[in-house]
């Protein structure tokens, strides 16, 4: 498996080739040169994918973890060091599947979406930067390889949101992104070293006697690393950086804050997971909380907000809200008992990249044509970009979990494993779900039926994408259909062994007929010309709606907490104390030494007599301080 | 007891060093001034090749450096004269007291 290696050189090469020579090259070399290298790692990632999983299981069932390359990369002590690599197992495999083919697709539509942009090299600089990143996290041998690699991901999506960089928003909002997660980051580096610390090494599968003997402080490392991994994949209250992600441009959003880099958390999670379940067991359900808490929150500001890419940016937060439930509510390994929330979490981790991708792209391909991301911009574009208009409908049934899109036997099995921790937590989960198919479904009428903006689109008719933007968009759209009957649990579940999902008809009736009520209501909301219910609504419940489109008004919380408190309470008197006391004692130091060197400098007045009294009397002090 | 007594020798050097230290601060001539540091190391020589003779009568390390120092005194005095040659050339008196072209303001 030695060629695994290329998988991360390539975007590294193309990213270095286009970063420093990018201003030489045409723009269209540039995105060739970047799209081929990423083809080759997407051939690259499904031969190693094929490669393994035929290679067959191990002895004891097992899938074994392989390791190409391991090298000490910054040693510590005889026993502890950072090791750097490429660690095959099942799900770092379907992640390499996953972010190789999302990261082609969006290489491929960027071609047509960002086509006479200004800084086109540097934008395809910067995706093969965040491939590499992203394909370094995934592969990495170790926890801190894993967080070398975090921040590479964390630095390419600041880079990337902060693209257009002479908006302010757009500023403004990578800054957030890198400010919030960095802060985040902190508790996972704090995690790590605690980790490291007691485990004695930063490898994912430390000595057992030592984490015994370890006794609180790994359930509290463990709990850092899960607030690293609640920033990166937005989890309440540090969801805030993600929606105003949505400045940078829509491929970008696709990538990085839809299909892969917001996942890092429930991978994180995942990879932890064994040690999770054995030494941390009351964490999980707190991560379950914590999970479905976001996973509701983020539905419900998402049914009223009217910028599309908001709305699609707060159905990932919540989506990923049912990745970290269906993580928090195992309680085993064991995939047949209280364990088959891994297998779910990993199996909507990889159809979700899929839809949601699919959906941000379909998103980027209909503000291509309207120019605005606003939906009063649009309605009725059915008619103007059927190939959009019928990518995005399987993307939307497939998030709200209708048979046989892939997103129906991913939800699936998230709900089977939260009826198997408790039934308030299922319902909740179904409840959420019912949701998600309502505020897609306002979405997709909102877009594509509903009251056309006619002005507008007599002035500019919206069209149909180019080919190199609806191609994606129908690899995906295909991906989403057939995604569903892949025997996911064959190839990932939480004790390796090979688990055969079966949909539970009980659990998959309660939520297709919730999922189809939600439609329902949509259809009758918000299909029609006028819409009358929801004005009704929004006008009699103006409260709660305000408050909603105002995402509940956590942002100006944050805003409150950090400029008014932390600024105004701490920060302020801190850089008094610094700009007085701390640089008024090295000033008085700096004056006081040229005072004393304006008084003694008469002395030397070129008289070398004079020179030579002072040299004499200063011999004679020390003789006498010598013999006393 | 004829020989003369080591003291002697050493009260003669410390005479001969500080009346050098006197010259060298009271003289105002250039070449006053080098002979006074003449004199102050010419004490230091007596000394070496006094504490040679009476404390280690069997070795000569005191002796060699006192003819070494010599050495070096005679070059470092050539090139003292030089300079001073130069300075009177330059300022037509060699008074210590107008050597301070080097000094700022």
């Amino acid at each position: 498996m030695g060629y695994t290696i290329f998988i991360l050189l390539l975007p590294l090469l193309s990213f270095l080739l286009l970063g420093l020579c990018g201003n030489f090259m045409k723009p269209k070399a540039a995105g060739i040169t970047g799209t081929l290298s990423t083809a080759a790692v997407t051939m690259l990632s499904y031969f190693t994918a094929f490669r393994y999983f035929s290679a067959g299981r191990g002895a004891d069932g097992i899938f074994p973890t392989l390791m190409p390359y391991n090298f000490r990369w910054l040693p510590f002590n005889d026993t502890l060091g950072i090791d750097m690599g490429v660690m095959l197992d099942p799900i770092a495999v379907m992640m390499l599947v996953v972010i190789s083919t999302v990261s082609l697709m969006v290489h491929i539509y960027s071609f047509g979406y960002m086509k006479g942009e200004k800084g086109f090299q540097r934008y395809y600089a910067f995706l093969s930067l965040f491939t590499m990143a992203m394909l370094g996290l995934v592969v990495a041998t170790n926890i801190f390889q894993m967080y070398v690699f975090w921040e590479l991901v964390g630095v390419s999506s600041y880079l990337l949101i902060g693209f257009y960089y002479t908006k302010p928003a757009a500023i403004a909002a990578s800054k957030k992104a890198f400010i919030v997660t960095r802060f985040a980051d902190l508790g996972f580096l704090i995690g790590i070293l605690i980790y490291g610390y007691y485990a004695g090494t930063f490898g994912f599968t430390p000595e057992a006697s030592r984490l015994m003997s370890a006794g609180m402080m790994i359930p509290l490392a463990l709990g850092l690393m899960f607030v690293g991994g609640a920033g990166k994949s937005a989890m309440f209250p540090l969801h805030i950086w993600l929606p105003d992600a949505m400045e940078g441009p829509t491929p970008v959003s696709a990538l990085i804050h839809a299909a892969t880099m917001v996942v890092a958390g429930v991978y994180l999670v995942a990879r932890m997971f064994p040690l999770f379940v054995g030494y941390a067991p009351d964490l999980l359900p707190w991560i379950a909380y914590i999970g479905a808490f976001t996973a509701l929150y983020a539905a419900v500001v998402a049914c009223v907000q009217s910028d599309i890419k908001r709305v699609l940016a707060f159905s990932t937060i919540s989506q990923i809200g049912f990745m970290m439930v269906a993580l928090g509510v195992c309680t085993s390994t064991d995939p047949h008992d209280g364990g088959l929330g891994y297998m779910a979490s990993m199996f909507h981790l990889f159809t979700h990249a899929m839809f949601k991708a699919l959906l941000f792209l379909g998103a980027g391909s209909i503000i291509h044509a309207v120019h605005s991301n606003e939906m009063s911009a649009m309605g009725g574009l059915r008619k103007y970009m059927p190939l959009t208009h019928i990518t995005f409908l399987v993307a939307c049934l497939a998030i709200a979990g209708i048979w046989p899109f892939s997103g129906f036997f991913s939800k699936d099995e998230i709900l089977a494993a939260s009826f198997g921790f408790s039934p308030v937590m299922g319902w909740v989960m179904t409840a959420v779900a019912g949701l998600t198919a309502f505020y897609m479904f306002r979405l997709y009428f909102g877009i594509f039926w509903g009251t056309e903006n006619r002005e507008l689109h007599a002035a500019h008719r919206p069209k149909e994408s180019p080919l190199n933007m609806t191609l994606p968009l129908v690899f995906l759209a295909l991906v989403t259909c057939i995604a569903g009957f892949i025997p996911f649990g064959d190839f990932v579940s939480s004790d390796g062994q090979a688990y055969h999902i079966h949909i539970d008809p009980a659990i998959a009736a309660v939520s297709l007929t919730v999922s189809l009520c939600a439609i329902g209501l949509a259809t009758w909301m918000y299909a029609r010309d006028r819409q009358p219910v929801t004005d009704m609504l929004a006008s009699k419940f103006s409260v709660l709606h305000k408050a909603a489109y105002n995402r509940f008004y956590i942002d100006s919380i944050w805003l409150f907490i950090t400029k008014k408190v932390i600024f105004r309470c701490i920060s302020a008197p801190v850089a008094w104390f610094d700009r007085h006391v701390i640089d008024g004692f090295f000033n008085l130091c700096g004056k006081a030494a040229a005072w004393l060197s304006e008084k003694i400098r008469p002395m030397q007045n070129s008289n070398i007599q004079q020179y030579t009294i002072w040299y004499l009397a200063g011999a004679v002090v020390l003789v006498l301080i010598l013999l006393f | 007891m004829d020989m003369v007594q080591m003291e002697w020798y050493l009260v003669l050097a410390t005479v001969m060093m500080f009346c050098g230290i006197y010259g060298f601060l009271t003289r105002r001539n250039l070449l006053a001034m080098l002979i006074s540091v003449e004199l102050i190391l010419n004490s230091v020589d007596i000394n070496f090749a006094v504490f040679n003779r009476f404390l280690f009568p069997g070795q000569l390390e005191g002796v060699f450096f006192t003819i070494f120092a010599i050495g070096v005194s005679a070059a470092e005095t050539a090139v003292a004269i030089a300079i001073i040659i130069n300075i009177y050339r330059n300022m037509k008196n060699i008074q210590v007291k107008n050597l301070d072209k080097m000094k700022e303001d």
